[in-house]
């Protein structure tokens, strides 16, 4: 689960890593009352969304830039108006882009230097791991690709947790001077715990910066958790924006369908992660293109698989449907069952193929038949995926 | 031989008065698995009973092992839970311990991982189908099922299966099957990024099982187990192993029903773990269909029959 930069901010300031003082507004009612609480500009105005590459985007308007530097209050007045209830396109969004529903303002910060910082799980070790690099303010992917020798990383041990001495490496090859060092110490430990402390997936610091009178500061926050450990954190749960998610995916989620939705036409419905993601995969090798990644688990009923053809016809640019089972445990005439039941309910008006097997396959083969719909058979994954390629085509 | 497990191995399943933990455990005693003990805290002294046989339920995993010489367990235990199950069946020194549970929290299983460190015990999952040694009588039973996966589709033979996801894995062994070749082991070591027994370590076991002639190894985006593997084989492993990636199309950064399939960097991708299969030697499949085929095919380049 993703949270906004504000709210991360605000998580930050609770477990004492220092950020630029920043007010949030959600309508524009109160952008005065915002600015008022931050001291004298300059002020740097933030989009609110659920995406990277802000300040680089460009508003459907023609606006540029979703983080912008504001001279005076007035002009960050301006900038907020022209933000607000505006869509924004950033890499990271598609061409859909987001809707801005919340405005950032903060204090500008005055930066000696720009680093980089975040706490992560590090795969190959299963454990946590902190990354920092002297290159702050660009894409890390490129640091890592052109300069691998400016990341240092230090993986941390669950049972002891963070060392100091851990900190102390990560000060001294970031090359802070003694007053900055103190201050990023204490910011890395206040990092980590909150990392650790909230279950969090990822927490990255974009840049991190010290300012001539050598404070640390977090200027940017990005911050994702852990969806499995929600369960423990109503705190968090409570941060979620229904606005930044797909209503599609909102919906699937109601029936524990895992559901995500891509830019293709051809829609799944699959069982199991693995096989829905090898069916997207054998749809684009035939020379089509997925509508959606939808897994409708291995206890499919009959409402989920309903459920599920509700969601993918939802989506506009859907021209054909392929549903792909394998049922190991799961009954393949239930599956029928849904499906059957769902065209009557919903009605049918795209090309449909079905691939069943597994169990009680026979049965489940003689339900499609008798129901007496428009619906063609494929008999092993890449028959069906070619036919429903030609369908749609 | 197998791996793993063989047809005599006796196993508790932790969760067995749970519906999801009760329905398997039903069906790995219709199977012919030697489930031999329940473990659920406070219902103790009770009975599973199903189709005439009577499994005892202890209150803990020592107890249950002590009693019943049960040396494996399965745990159906609920997410919250689940990394404390884990660490009984370590305490209680288990051989094995095959966790289905999904959801578990990443920070537990990093935990658990922690603390499993030097034990004796192996843990497969979580988030798995779980492992099969096939048996020899009518539709594979008489084997060993620790697990969800469909037995039926199984057949004894000489085939290694290893995969994150359970119905790649059906898919794979059904396609076998279909064939006439049967498997000595399928394991499903399952789709969180924090898990017990990697790729690596099961294709190291298919390597040494003089009765494994072949290998299929599915794997998905996100991290770089497979890589690791791929390497390993390159250097060490002479069987025919032929290989799947899924997730070519998969948008990146997006969690695509596996918590561990995401991609996060240039290296995790499909087309880069894909590339360095072929580099190792590993037979492609270009789609999931061509699974089976693509094992006749490296079979074939190094002079192995399958069936």
């Amino acid at each position: 689960m993703n949270i906004h930069e504000y709210q991360a901010k605000a998580l930050f300031e609770k477990f004492g890593v220092p950020v630029p003082k920043g007010v949030a507004a959600k309508s524009p009612a109160d952008f005065e009352a915002a600015l008022a609480q931050l001291p004298d500009a300059p002020v740097v105005v933030k989009s609110q969304i659920h995406a990277g590459g802000r300040g680089k985007g460009t508003f459907t308007d023609g606006f540029k830039g979703g983080v912008k530097f504001a001279k005076t209050k007035a002009e960050a007045l301006d900038y907020a108006t022209k933000m607000f209830n505006n869509t924004l396109v950033t890499i990271q969004t598609g061409p859909a882009g987001r809707k801005v529903q919340t405005v950032y303002f903060t204090q500008a910060s005055d930066i000696k230097k720009e680093y980089y910082l975040a706490s992560l799980l590090d795969r190959a070790t299963s454990r946590p791991v902190i990354v920092a690099s002297t290159e702050g303010g660009v894409e890390i992917e490129k640091v890592a690709h052109d300069t691998p020798e400016k990341i240092f990383k230090v993986v941390v041990d669950p049972a002891y947790g963070l060392a100091d001495f851990q900190v102390r490496e990560l000060v001294f090859k970031l090359g802070f001077n003694a007053a900055e060092g103190k201050n990023a110490a204490k910011l890395i430990r206040s990092l980590y715990t909150f990392f650790w402390e909230t279950d969090a997936a990822m927490v990255e610091v974009n840049p991190l910066i010290t300012t001539p009178d050598d404070q640390v500061l977090a200027l940017d926050a990005k911050v994702s958790f852990d969806s499995n450990s929600l369960f423990r954190h109503p705190e968090i749960v409570a941060l979620r924006d229904l606005n930044e998610e797909d209503p599609k995916e909102i919906e699937a989620s109601k029936y524990d369908l895992a559901y995500i939705a891509l830019d293709g036409h051809i829609a799944c419905l699959v069982n199991g992660a693995g096989l829905a993601m090898s069916t997207m995969d054998i749809i684009k090798h035939y020379g089509g293109n997925p509508a959606n990644f939808l897994d409708v688990g291995g206890g499919a009923s009959k409402e989920k698989v309903v459920a599920a053809f509700k969601i993918i016809l939802g989506d506009a640019n859907v021209k054909g449907i392929f549903v792909n089972i394998f049922g190991g445990i799961m009954d393949c005439n239930v599956i029928a069952e849904g499906i059957v039941e769902a065209v009557k309910e919903v009605g049918l008006k795209l090309p449909l193929v079905v691939r069943l097997e597994g169990n009680n396959v026979a049965a489940g083969k003689a339900t499609l038949a008798a129901s007496g719909l428009a619906l063609v058979s494929g008999d092993t994954m890449a028959d069906a995926a070619q036919k429903i390629v030609k369908l749609v085509a | 031989m197998s791996i793993l497990i063989t047809p005599e191995t006796k196993i508790m399943i932790q969760g067995i008065t749970g519906a999801f933990g009760g329905k398997h455990a039903q069906l790995s005693l219709d199977y012919g698995t030697q489930v031999v003990a329940g473990v659920t805290p406070g219902k103790g002294g009770q009975f599973f009973e199903h189709g005439g046989k009577k499994v005892p339920i202890f209150n803990t995993v020592a107890e249950a092992a002590a009693a019943t010489g049960a040396t494996v367990s399965t745990i159906f235990v609920p997410p919250p839970f689940a990394g404390d199950a884990i660490l009984e069946c370590v305490d209680a020194g288990l051989d094995l311990a095959v966790c289905i549970t999904e959801g578990i929290p990443i920070k537990d299983m990093i935990r658990v991982k922690r603390a499993m460190t030097g034990a004796k015990t192996r843990l497969v999952g979580p988030n798995c189908p779980g492992v099969v040694t096939p048996g020899t009588a009518e539709g594979s039973k008489g084997g060993c099922r620790i697990g969800i996966a469909p037995g039926y589709i199984h057949k004894k033979g000489h085939v290694g299966v290893v995969s994150r996801s359970g119905t790649l894995t059906y898919e794979a062994v059904f396609q076998l099957t279909s064939k006439g070749i049967g498997q000595s082991t399928s394991v499903g070591i399952g789709g969180d990024p924090v898990n017990g027994t990697s790729h690596l370590d099961v294709i190291k076991l298919f390597n040494e099982d003089p009765d494994t002639h072949a290998i299929i190894l599915i794997g998905e985006i996100g991290g770089n187990a497979e890589v690791e593997a791929a390497r390993w084989i390159k250097a060490n492993c002479k069987k025919p192993v032929a290989g799947f990636i899924a997730g070519a199309t998969a948008p990146a950064g997006r969690r695509m029903g596996h918590a561990g399939a995401i991609v996060g960097g240039a290296e995790d991708t499909a087309a880069a773990k894909i590339a360095v299969f072929k580099e190792c030697g590993i037979e492609v499949a270009e789609t999931p269909s061509d699974m089976a085929d693509a094992l006749l095919r490296a079979a074939k380049t190094k002079g192995v029959t399958l069936s």
